[in-house]
């Protein structure tokens, strides 16, 4: 089957006055229709750059300097505008963090969904209405007329977010990467949203490629994971499995970190240390300063080893399976 | 909306009181305002006379009092110098800045804004350094002396502009317009560039600044996520946002040319407003000044007014609060 | 010792550095301001003494030999001034008015500013509707009004300028100072010992300090302006006292007659003044505008 997104060695890099910053550093990443691939990692790990690359929404100082990105087999990287502009909305689309200000504040529901349908195929009136109230209703809002004559502020954030759902679904794309977009939303409706996500992508078909940095909502929604860390990724592999047993340091780490299982008073695990400026990064493994294990071998960057069953980790020392 | 609108009625009439307790005490209370009416060496019998005719041997608040009273119904008094009631002769020199002010700012508008959006879109393209250059020089130069520099170049130089005064003009509704003439034109041409010069480089900076700043806000993003082009980003969701700042601008810069139009006046002879305060404060024509000055706060409240409604309409999430 | 780790000022400064033109216009404000300081060592003659002016002198053009036996670089003015000399101390007036004037409106309007964000309530209120009132009013009518009601003199225009620019200041450090007092930092700051007066000074005042610095900078490029227009209108400063306003203002009209320098090379001076200084507060806008950095 082909495989809906199809990532490789993507590598993003900013040109800026003080340095080169390898936002991304050769990124590998393989999603099937109607999957859910949970991309992890911390602030700064480049997650959010991946998923701007893959849409082709880098400004300078930014640029993609190397690497593939197939969208159901057509490449993305090198297209020209227009065609980049015609992909975009349609086949593939994107969902931010923050939905109050990503939609447009001074404009109504239903202004701002007309003009992403229009940006793709010329509707008369009646059809835009049409599909804009489909699109309100398949992401569970209420009450879809209402919504339409809304501006962003008269919503709540939960349907703020589901209205921004609802315009990336429009045009029925094949993918949608969504970066971090429960982030700003209370945990009960945080809840909501991932199971609606979840529905919505087991009907539709459609890929979602999920950005973020919390490992309880990768756990509940993703089929895969991804972990990435100072601009590539460490770890991947089917997400029970990567969670249960996993074979980076990093990983770990991550899910050492998470207070939960210990007992009350005991001292919070950490990763010692902190993330290393993307700019100037030293040679060799970029956790090799932080990691327990970490010896002569991990001056070269590892390439990513092939552990079977569709697990794979950046690391000459991987940890024992299970 | 109705209780927002009355709520400012009220703080205007509140700011139109305060003000004119202030211009008059600043203005009849400072110096002696009887110098002007009378030859320093009239005789003490007349010295009297005229006190007691124009009040001035009341008490201050008696004569504020007076001074409101006949306000309300319409009498500013009579000039000192010209000898006529003043709201005769504001009402007189009133078209013509009127003409000036609107041309001046109107064209600073029109032309200043697309340059600004430009200069905002593509930063570092040449077109928009230049543009900046020139913005910047724009708005370095005091006015009095690009008009000096506008008189030297067309008007002696070159022969094609006169060098001041005002054209013909036409009695339009029993006002004296020249706009309506070919030689109205002719004499407006130099002192409205003059005076529209340094408010353009304003409205290029500002329509710059917001066309940066709303490029890299998340929505646009968004919106670029979705496909459309950049002609539909800018002109679909951008213009609705910046236009609300610039609406803002756009008032207070009315406001304020017909302040400045002042220096120009002076220069070009334009037998308007500011030429009158010019004269009326070098002759200390009191009730001149002060008429001069309540008419200019009246329009500034009444300007601003304006511009607060238009805010109300132009973003929605202002209509709902108060 | 890697970028990062220097200063926040030495970081600023080559920053600054980067850009050439701002450099440049930098360059051009120390120029222009240590000539005017320095300005009787620079010309051959006192225009303020009247004493020495030499009416048959009057109106020359640039190149002139006069009767006091130096070339008069610039030519003459209608008073039998050389220009050139004029020039000079007309820059150190602008100078010595613009930077005092725009110095007192900082301390003054940024004063007022911070106080009326830490008394809060009805005071506040008070203090910014007055402060919103005054910036809706054009600068320029307030300072003629002012101007014209003090009378002539270095000191009544300096006073008429800071109560027209005051009022910037006034709501920058308003609006930095509410948004400071809003952070977390603030909260913890208050809850120690220490008094509120010493966490204002030591905590939030070096905060507000970027914005007021630029409207600092652009005000004072306001300043002068503004002094230049009063004293061509005739306000301001006295006759005997020419700053380039003045000047410019009697040479208008002999500028029909084609005796363009009296009026032009005082108005090229000013220009350039402004400008350099218009030039230099741009980039430090820049540069500490947070919204800009990526």
């Amino acid at each position: 089957m082909m495989a809906a997104l199809e990532v490789r060695g993507l590598k993003t890099h900013f040109f800026t006055r003080n340095g080169v910053v390898k936002a991304v550093d050769g990124v590998d990443l393989r999603i099937e229709p109607g999957r859910v691939l949970g991309l992890v990692g911390e602030s700064g790990s480049g997650k959010s750059v991946t998923g701007l690359s893959i849409l082709g929404l880098i400004d300078p100082p930014g640029r993609i300097v190397e690497g593939s990105v197939k969208l159901d087999g057509q490449e993305l990287v090198g297209l020209d505008r227009d065609a980049a502009r015609r992909v975009r909305g349609r086949k593939i689309a994107m969902i931010f963090q923050d939905p109050m200000m990503t939609l447009n504040p001074v404009l109504r529901v239903d202004t701002q969904m007309s003009m992403a349908l229009r940006a793709h195929e010329s509707l008369s009136k009646d059809s835009i209405r049409e599909r804009s109230l489909a699109a309100l209703g398949r992401v569970g809002l209420p009450a879809p007329e209402q919504c339409l004559t809304a501006y962003p502020h008269q919503l709540s954030g939960g349907m703020r977010q589901r209205v921004a759902i609802s315009i990336a679904l429009l045009h029925s794309p094949s993918v949608i990467v969504c970066d971090e977009p429960t982030t700003a939303l209370d945990v009960s409706i945080q809840g909501q949203i991932l199971q609606e996500m979840q529905r919505l992508g087991a009907e539709l078909g459609v890929a979602l490629v999920w950005i973020t940095h919390d490992l309880a909502v990768v756990s509940s929604l993703a089929h895969d994971i991804a972990v990435m860390y100072a601009g590539r990724i460490v770890e991947h592999g089917p997400t029970e499995d990567v969670l249960a047993h996993p074979r980076h340091h990093y990983t770990r780490g991550l899910l050492d970190s998470v207070p939960g299982e210990g007992t009350p008073g005991e001292k919070l695990a950490q990763i010692p240390g902190s993330i290393p400026a993307l700019i100037d990064l030293p040679p060799g493994c970029a956790f090799k300063a932080r990691c327990g294990r970490a010896d002569g071998a991990c001056e070269t960057m590892p390439e990513i080893a092939d552990l079977g069953q569709g697990r794979g980790a950046r690391c000459v020392h991987p940890l024992e399976a299970a | 909306m109705l209780g927002f609108l009355i709520q400012r009625v009220l703080q205007a009439a509140a700011v139109m009181v305060i003000i004119s307790v202030l211009v008059f005490v600043g203005v009849f209370a400072i110096g002696n305002p009887i110098d002007v009416l009378i030859a320093p060496d009239a005789t003490q019998d007349i010295r009297l006379d005229t006190i007691r005719r124009y009040g001035f041997d009341q008490p201050l608040w008696k004569q504020y009092l007076n001074f409101v009273t006949s306000l309300v119904q319409g009498n500013f008094g009579r000039s000192f110098v010209f000898n006529m009631p003043v709201l005769d002769l504001i009402l007189s020199r009133l078209p013509a800045t009127l003409e000036l002010t609107l041309a001046a700012v109107i064209g600073a508008t029109i032309v200043g804004v697309p340059l600004g959006m430009y200069a905002g879109y593509r930063p570092h393209a040449i077109t928009s350094r230049a543009i900046m250059g020139l913005s910047v020089i724009g708005f370095s130069v005091p006015t009095f002396w690009v008009g000096l520099l506008l008189i030297m170049g067309f008007a002696v130089e070159l022969g094609w502009l006169p060098a001041g005064g005002r054209g013909d003009t036409v009695a339009v509704l029993g006002v004296q317009w020249s706009v309506l003439t070919l030689s109205g034109w002719s004499h407006l041409v130099l002192p409205a560039l003059t005076l529209s010069l340094f408010r353009m480089a304003l409205m290029i900076r500002m329509a710059r600044a917001g066309m940066r700043e709303a490029m890299l806000s998340d929505y646009v993003r968004f919106a670029r996520a979705q496909g459309l082009s950049d002609t539909k980003v800018i002109f679909g969701h951008v213009l609705k946002n910046i236009s609300i700042p610039l609406v803002t601008v756009f008032g207070l810069e009315l406001a304020a040319t017909l302040a400045f139009a002042v220096v120009t006046e002076t220069i070009f002879s334009w037998p308007g407003l500011g030429k009158l305060i010019i004269d009326s404060i070098q002759s200390l024509d009191r009730p001149v000044m002060v008429a001069y000055l309540m008419l200019v706060a009246f329009l500034f409240i009444m300007i601003n007014f304006a511009v607060d409604v238009a805010y109300a309409a132009l973003d929605p999430r202002v209509r709902g609060r108060s | 010792m890697t970028r990062r780790d220097a200063s926040p000022f030495i970081r600023f400064c080559s920053e600054f550095a980067e850009n050439r033109l701002a450099l440049f216009a930098f360059s051009v404000v120390v120029i222009i301001v240590g000539a005017a300081i320095l300005a009787p060592l620079f010309t051959p003659q006192d225009p303020y003494d009247i004493g020495k002016l030499i009416l048959g002198d009057a109106r020359r053009p640039p190149g002139y030999v006069g009767r006091g036996g130096y070339v008069h670089l610039l030519g003459t003015d209608a008073q039998g001034r050389d220009l050139w000399s004029a020039i000079l101390y007309g820059l150190r007036i602008s100078v010595q008015i613009g930077l005092t004037a725009g110095a007192v409106a900082f301390v003054v309007g940024g004063a007022l500013g911070v106080v009326a964000a830490f008394a809060g309530g009805r005071i506040e209120a008070l203090i910014m509707r007055f402060v919103d009132l005054q910036l809706s009013f054009p600068t320029i009518l307030l300072a003629l009004v002012i101007s014209a009601i003090l009378g002539q003199g270095k000191w009544q225009l300096t006073v008429a300028l800071v109560a027209s620019q005051y009022a910037y200041f006034a709501r920058t450090a308003h609006g930095a100072a509410v948004a400071e007092r809003a952070k977390e930092y603030v909260e913890a700051a208050l809850s120690t010992p220490l008094s509120s007066g010493v966490v204002v000074f030591r905590h939030i005042l070096p905060n507000c300090m970027p914005p007021l610095i630029v409207v600092a900078t652009v005000q004072i490029a306001n300043a002068i302006s503004l002094e230049a227009t009063l004293s061509f209108l005739g306000l301001g400063l006295p006759v005997t006292h020419p700053s380039l306003g003045m000047l410019i203002a009697n040479g208008f009209q002999y500028m029909l007659s084609g005796r363009y320098w009296i009026s032009i090379y005082p108005g090229i001076a000013l220009i350039m003044l402004i400008l350099a200084i218009n030039l230099v507060s741009d980039q430090v806008r820049d540069q500490l505008n947070p919204r800009l950095q990526r």
